[in-house]
């Protein structure tokens, strides 16, 4: 096999935007780790989180419903119903993980929304292994440090009330999920879902309102889907 | 409390999403429509608990100090500024917000 083509490497500008990327994904993991640590959390949890999960939307969102006062379960269920999307992800990049089994085992780990996008964007194989590779590693390590410093420093910060970081969490959600909602389809029933979630806040535990808004979106695209 | 277990399990489903595709390569087809369905969902949840974050603390309403912040936050993210610019703009609202009295 031709080595220069194995390890060709990928052009300047996607160098630059991965590492653009990694930067805010960094800033995204200072704060996730502080602002856990801030509202209660033990440092090894939002640490251990983000090894084992590495997943920024699913970890701010079991944090999220743990210190509003939810239970576990409820949080793992946020989590696990969030990274689904992680599913069609692993499809999308099982031919350029291909080879050798541990390969594709350790890749899978690597998985994100960013490397995906990354990746799928590159024309030919190669640089697709190349771009997949370099993204999801860079990522990793950059997610962890950050996460581990936000979570070592959350602890001298002081009040978090006073300094506003409960308004800091749901201002990373909407920053996160804002390119999701300019196509018009996925704004209604996440609206729509919102409403159910915040006027079931008073009545239902904490954790269950964002579900019961997944029930409503679902609803509602079924009735959508008999309207056409 | 977030128990060693759920980080376990949150750990351990997420790694079958994530391996699921990679080791079933080949073998096995995800229906079509199933990646808009699953993108779908999560914006579903992202934006309910959003919500729910910013307007309510405990089942009762947060106070304006944080809606405000979180409202300053959305616009600057609409209006395309940075990450760390939009995080921080929540974060200073309130805390001013609070500073001077409004909770």
């Amino acid at each position: 096999m031709d080595m220069s083509s194995l390890w060709r490497t990928p052009d300047r500008g996607t160098v630059r935007d991965i590492a653009l990327v990694c930067l805010a994904d960094a800033l995204v993991g200072a704060s996730f780790g502080a602002i856990a640590v801030s509202g209660g959390l033990d440092p090894w949890a939002p640490i251990a989180m983000s090894l084992l999960v590495f997943a920024g939307g699913a970890q701010f969102a079991a944090v999220g419903v743990v210190l509003s006062g939810g239970g576990p379960a409820a949080a793992v269920t946020a989590g696990l119903v969030l990274n689904a999307r992680l599913l069609p992800f692993g499809f999308a990049v099982a031919e350029t993980l291909g080879g050798r089994r541990l390969t594709r085992l350790t890749g899978a780990h690597l998985v994100t929304d960013e490397a995906v996008a990354f990746t799928l964007r590159q024309a030919d194989a190669d640089r697709r292994r190349v771009v997949f590779w370099l993204c999801g590693a860079c990522l990793f390590v950059s997610w962890n440090a950050a996460v581990a410093v936000g979570a070592l420093a959350g602890r001298s910060l002081g009040d978090p009330g006073a300094l506003g970081l409960d308004a800091a969490f749901p201002a990373v959600l909407l920053a996160l999920v804002l390119p999701a909602l300019r196509n018009r389809d996925a704004c209604v029933p996440a609206l729509l879902g919102a409403v159910i979630a915040v006027a079931a806040a008073p009545f239902l535990p904490a954790g269950l309102p964002v579900l019961a808004a997944l029930a409503g979106a679902a609803g509602w695209r079924v009735a959508e889907g008999r309207r056409r | 409390m977030m128990p060693v277990w759920a980080v376990a399990v949150l750990a351990a489903g997420t790694y079958a999403f994530r391996a699921a595709g990679p080791l079933l390569r080949g073998r096995v087809r995800l229906p079509g429509g199933a990646e808009r369905t699953l993108a779908a969902t999560a914006t579903v949840l992202l934006v309910a608990l959003a919500a729910v974050s910013t307007l309510t603390e405990g089942g009762a309403f947060a106070g304006w100090a944080r809606v405000l912040g979180v409202t300053t936050a959305g616009i600057a993210a609409v209006r395309g500024a940075p990450f760390p610019v939009v995080v921080i703009a929540a974060a200073v609202v309130t805390a001013a917000l609070r500073l001077c009295g409004v909770d």
